[in-house]
């Protein structure tokens, strides 16, 4: 069990609008692994993303989580295998008429039977363990940094102890400085918490610091690696990727 | 479903609290309120063994960690904590990071705060009025500005296209909404007046009542609804896509280019709709005054010619520019005032068409007043 694959994806063929987006795609990710997905603007890395967490159903293929085959799932098997898993989406997504500690708490408020008091301390908690300082947890997400509210929906996305967290461009936005510590944080939770990480990313520093294995969507395919392995491909884009100045910058 | 357990064991002053089950978030609920209120009935050391626990996540490791943080702080000595050898890396984490004090959520509403707010909110009306007003008065001076000034030229094709915008395309929807305000009107003045044998005066009922307040005031609040919300919302959203700032960084100005034309075409095109409008009731009424009562086309032209003459159509037209003029004022005043977040927008543009309707009607009280004081 331990060996099969928390994610598996086969054949899968995704359509928008008439043009194809995901041609056969397959996917395997190990339990416990940072995996990244790479690709240029358009080709499908958040479309890809949104079709494994059911917010997209594809043209054709298999998409399984834990084993189950999300495709096929009725509504109420989705809901307790959404538990699961957590989404940190590109700017936070967090509910702006709520304050942090009430977004932190939704998930427990309708999934669990937490006491008020119990849910104000795991809030606290969950803010401690994304580097938020106490006072963060009454503000509204308006009155928040971009940084502070990524940190913020992660500490949202964690509240439920998931096995999967979903990163959709974690670092996107943020400067260097804090892109780094953004990194810092999901590669230390990842490792204390033993969590599987799947984001999906531009940042050549984010692969290099806390990615066990990348993906790269090139030509409606993936191409799935280690980076040195993913280097070593020929494919002009993948080389223009990563030899280009920015992708020699990062590996230096 | 397994269930969460501990029990305490008293030997002595040892008090030795065992733990066992799933301690997750999902089982929190079920020992969270009798873990709180453990006492240590005067044992100087305790013992917390969880080796028992086969599921912890970081809610059940939280749980464990502040019994221990509670039996600490009554002055008991821990001696021993104990859980299964997988997960001493989870509970690392949370006890380098857990807080010192849990934040509490506030639910209560006390007075004070609800004095706060009342306080604020009226300062907020304070500040948004003089804004309001300040607002009308450098547009104002921006358009005599630029109708007299060569420099700057007057976006001609801009305000025809808004004269289309809140004109034209407004035709279909006021005239439906008019046409049934009449013949509603008619039907209810039928209907009273019937009793008295005065049928025949539903038609100056229906003529005073549409072409001096109701022509005007109902056109005057569909617009508010329908162009006043899309000027805070256009302009509101070109505010977030920083599209204002842009404008101002190329040397446009905003005024001539967005504001001017709006107000300028509201202003022409609202007296036209209630013109429009007039009409449209006028006729409504009379098909229902046929229909009901069997007065004819030129019976109700006769009476109406008899009941109103042109300062009642006047009363009623020279309301329509200065409702137009506040309607447009209002809805850019708003769309400008919008934050660069997507929320913002649909807050303002709430309040653009709440403020806007609310300042007609005023507006139309404040008219009423003047005509009654000047006899008209």
């Amino acid at each position: 069990m331990a060996d099969d694959p928390i994610i598996s994806v086969r054949g899968l063929v995704t359509n928008l609008g008439g043009k194809l987006i995901h041609d056969h795609v397959d996917l395997d990710v190990r339990r416990g692994e940072v995996i990244a997905i790479v690709g240029g603007s358009g080709s499908g890395k958040s479309v890809l993303l949104r079709s494994i967490v059911g917010l997209m159903r594809p043209a054709a293929g298999a998409i399984h989580l834990f084993g189950e085959d999300v495709v096929s799932l009725n509504e109420a098997q989705m809901r307790s295998l959404q538990r699961r898993w957590g989404v940190l989406f590109q700017d936070g997504a967090l509910f702006s008429s709520q304050t942090v500690a009430e977004n932190i708490q939704v998930p427990l408020r309708e999934f669990t039977d937490v006491p008020q008091e119990l849910m104000n301390e795991i809030a606290a908690l969950k803010l401690a363990m994304v580097g938020l300082a106490e006072d963060a947890a009454h503000k509204f997400p308006s009155e928040l940094s971009g940084g502070m509210r990524k940190r913020a929906s992660l500490a949202r996305a964690l509240v439920l102890d998931p096995e999967i967290v979903f990163l959709d461009e974690p670092t996107a936005g943020l400067d260097p400085i804090a892109a780094a510590a953004f990194d810092q944080l999901i590669a230390s939770l990842q490792k204390s918490l033993g969590l599987t990480v799947f984001m999906v990313t531009h940042d050549l520093d984010t692969l290099n610091a806390i990615c066990d294995r990348v993906a790269v969507l090139v030509n409606r395919k993936l191409k799935v690696g280690t980076i040195d392995e993913v280097r070593r491909d020929g494919d002009p884009w993948i080389q223009e990727y990563f030899s280009g100045p920015r992708g020699r910058a990062a590996m230096r | 479903m397994a269930s969460p357990w501990f029990h305490l064991d008293r030997s002595g002053t040892v008090l030795r609290l065992s733990a066992g089950g799933p301690w997750t978030v999902y089982h929190a609920g079920a020992v969270d309120g009798a873990l709180r209120q453990l006492k240590l009935d005067g044992a100087a050391t305790v013992e917390i063994d969880a080796g028992a626990v086969d599921a912890l996540d970081t809610t059940g490791a939280w749980l464990l960690l502040r019994t221990r943080a509670q039996f600490a702080a009554a002055g008991a000595s821990v001696t021993a904590f104990t859980v299964p050898e997988g997960y001493l890396p989870l509970l690392k984490v949370i006890d380098s990071d857990a807080p010192p004090a849990p934040a509490a959520v506030v639910t209560h509403e006390t007075l004070q705060a609800f004095l706060e707010r009342l306080g604020r909110a009226t300062h907020g009306a304070l500040i948004q009025a003089v804004g309001i007003l300040g607002y009308v008065g450098r547009i104002t001076i921006e358009w005599f500005k630029t109708i007299t000034a060569p420099a700057r030229h007057f976006r001609f094709t801009a305000t025809v296209h808004q004269i289309e915008e809140v004109g034209i395309d407004a035709l279909p929807i006021v005239g439906l909404l008019m046409f049934l305000v009449g013949v509603v009107l008619a039907y209810q003045g039928a209907d009273q007046l019937k009793r008295f044998g005065l049928d025949i005066f539903t038609v100056n009922a229906l003529g005073i009542g549409v072409l001096r307040e109701l022509g005007v005031l109902i056109t005057a609040i569909i617009i508010a609804g329908r162009s006043g919300s899309a000027f805070t919302a256009q302009i509101g959203t070109m505010k977030v896509n920083e599209e204002i700032d842009a404008m101002q960084t190329m040397g446009l100005n905003v005024d001539d280019v967005l504001i001017l034309p709006r107000v300028t075409g509201l202003v022409i095109a609202l007296p036209f709709l209630t013109f429009y409008a007039d009409i449209v009731a006028l006729i409504g009424g009379a098909m229902m005054c046929y229909f009901d009562m069997g007065i004819t086309f030129p019976m109700f032209i006769r009476q109406l010619h008899q009941a109103v003459n042109l300062d009642t159509f006047l009363v009623g037209m020279i309301k329509a520019p200065v409702f137009a003029y506040v309607i447009g004022m209002v809805g850019c005043f708003e769309g400008l005032n919008v934050e660069r977040n997507a929320a913002s927008v649909g807050r303002l543009t709430t309040r653009s068409v709440v403020e806007s309707v609310f300042l007609v009607i005023v507006l139309d009280a404040g008219f009423s007043v003047m005509f009654s004081i000047l006899g008209i």
